[in-house]
């Protein structure tokens, strides 16, 4: 690819800042326009996955005239391989909140919710501790914000955000229908930015060195660094900063154990890339990869030769089935038919030509679910069966 | 007032009545009693003022919110992909070994439940498990029994 790069790794997030009052109380001297304008500069988008631009999202919220606003941070971390925001939220949580409350400035909002999934409740009393901290600090330069936790109690669903207000409004985690988006009527019908954990650590980055410095690191479309995490057959299991727009194939150099013949970018609604496509393909926004774009929430997960693709994708399926919400009919049924139908033709009850029937349930899903969550399943099934159609039948 | 319709009681006075406190007064009455019985669904139903099913249906959507009797200790097992791959079956075999119980099974003296869970984000510190809130990582058969061990003698001296 023209503009995929070397790998480069890059020490932002977790450099260790303790300036955060000084970055807070000077960056709200600024006008909220003036902000916007840096976030719009920067070209961040959002590292949940979706890759939504920021500063639009916030833009949007300022400009309602809604009285009532809220930030919420998504930290319903639930993809599998991703494991980026409990280790931003345990090491520097100070950033994540002095975002949400410079965001609250920004657009109005008094009221920030951290939405912390259920399998990290042990990170509450230290979380609560800092939370105290900040709220005294900002009741002490006169910014009205305030910050509550919400515990989730295990569903991935819940990390797609208006599943994720349905939940805090006390109800079943099922996404509701767009629009209208979260930015005009959100949790409780007001106006809500919510964003990554990640997303809100960049904007962190972003007040304090400026647009410019963000907005030089990556490539064209996919600007800055992003946290990766890396597991699976690897070495070097962990947590990285990267820029964005690095080939497949440096990263492999850098994370495989020599015998890497697969990589699933984006956890298991993303891709899955065969060892021949390696050096075509760039990790970032747009990276055009098997024809597809290539957003990723930040999970790599390697598998090595003694891997069975046929396992890996009966795993994700097995996933997705007890995952799906269960709303809408294309993901609820479909992800059911495509575990049984991979299971029956590596029985060989159903011919191999069965898969071609799987793959056109998987687009029909692509169009007809209601969320990502049932539109991702093609992603992660068409890119294993496509490049490992012998490991499913045989 | 029994025990239960006091504990209700005292979650929605923390929390309020309204219908977003549904999830904070399940997991109350959860984190005490260890699972969400018809009686409590029915009792917080009545104190916020809407339908039991309604509470019903909200609670059975997630998974850490039991509706079934459970142990004084909840284990759960991530058995997703880098799990899967780095011995979690090895891990889940050790545990029933040890406590005699197979999946979705308490033992009969009410101390450990066992269940798979879907990723817990331990994915590079694979195999991984939840004891309650409590995580636990890199796990081998051996290590599980030894974690399993200093709960039971924990438990013994209580």
């Amino acid at each position: 690819m023209a503009n995929s790069h070397q790998l480069k790794r890059v020490d932002f997030i977790f450099r260790n800042e303790n300036d955060w009052e000084k970055v807070l109380s000077t960056t709200i001297k600024k006008k909220p326009q003036e902000l916007i304008n840096a976030l719009i500069s920067s070209e961040l988008k959002g590292r949940g996955g979706a890759g939504f631009p920021t500063g639009l999202k916030w833009k949007l919220t300022a400009e309602s005239k809604e009285k009532q606003k809220y930030v919420i941070c998504n930290a319903d971390e639930g993809e599998p391989g991703t494991f980026k925001d409990r280790e931003i939220l345990s090491r520097v949580p100070y950033k994540v909140l002095t975002a949400m409350a410079i965001c609250g400035y920004i657009t109005g909002a008094n009221k920030g919710y951290i939405y912390l999934r259920g399998e990290y409740k042990f990170l509450l009393p230290e979380l609560n501790k800092v939370i105290d901290e900040f709220s005294y600090y900002c009741k002490e330069i006169n910014l009205d914000f305030n910050i509550e936790i919400f515990m989730g109690s295990g569903a991935y669903i819940c990390g797609e955000e208006t599943a994720l207000m349905e939940s805090m409004e006390g109800k079943r985690g099922e996404p509701r229908n767009k629009p209208p988006f979260p930015t005009q009527a959100g949790y409780m019908g007001k106006p809500t930015v919510i964003n990554n954990v990640e997303t809100l650590v960049h904007s962190f980055t972003i007040f304090k060195y400026g647009a410019k410095k963000f907005y030089d690191l990556g490539v064209q479309y996919s600007r800055g660094t992003k946290l990766f995490s890396v597991s699976g057959d690897t070495p070097k299991p962990g947590i990285y900063e990267l820029e964005l727009g690095m080939s497949l194939q440096d990263f492999v150099y850098e994370f495989g154990d020599g015998d890497t013949k697969a990589v699933q970018v984006g956890g298991a609604s993303g891709f899955l890339v065969p060892r021949k496509k390696f050096k075509d393909a760039a990790i970032g926004f747009k990276g055009k990869l098997t024809g597809i774009s290539l957003p990723t929430g930040g999970s790599m997960m390697l598998f090595n030769s003694s891997r069975s693709m046929f396992n890996v994708l009966d795993n994700y399926l097995e996933f997705f089935r007890e995952e799906s919400c269960g709303q809408c009919t294309p993901c609820r049924v479909g992800c059911q038919q495509l575990l049984l139908g991979i299971k029956a033709v590596k029985r060989g009850e159903k011919p191999a030509s069965y898969l071609d029937k799987l793959l056109r349930l998987t687009e029909t899903m692509q169009y007809t679910a209601k969320c990502g969550l049932g539109q991702s399943v093609a992603n992660s099934f068409s890119s294993i069966v496509a490049n490992f159609r012998e490991e499913m039948i045989y | 007032m029994d025990p239960i319709q006091t504990l209700v009681k005292n979650l929605a006075d923390k929390h309020g009545r309204s219908r977003e406190s549904v999830l904070p007064i399940l997991q109350g009455v959860v984190e005490q009693e260890k699972f969400l019985s018809e009686r409590s669904m029915i009792e917080i139903a009545r104190e916020i003022d809407i339908p039991a099913a309604d509470v019903y249906g909200t609670a059975t959507f997630y998974s850490f919110l039991e509706t079934k009797p459970a142990g004084k200790f909840i284990i759960r097992v991530c058995k997703t992909i880098t799990c899967a791959m780095k011995g979690k079956n090895q891990v889940l075999f050790a545990i029933q070994e040890m406590l005699k119980i197979n999946l979705g099974e308490t033992t009969p003296d009410k101390q450990f439940t066992l269940l798979e869970t879907n990723c817990l984000g331990w994915c590079h510190k694979a195999p991984a498990m939840l004891i309650n809130d409590e995580i636990y990582t890199e796990l081998t058969p051996e290590k599980v029994r030894e974690i399993l061990t200093s709960h039971m003698k924990a438990n013994a001296n209580h």
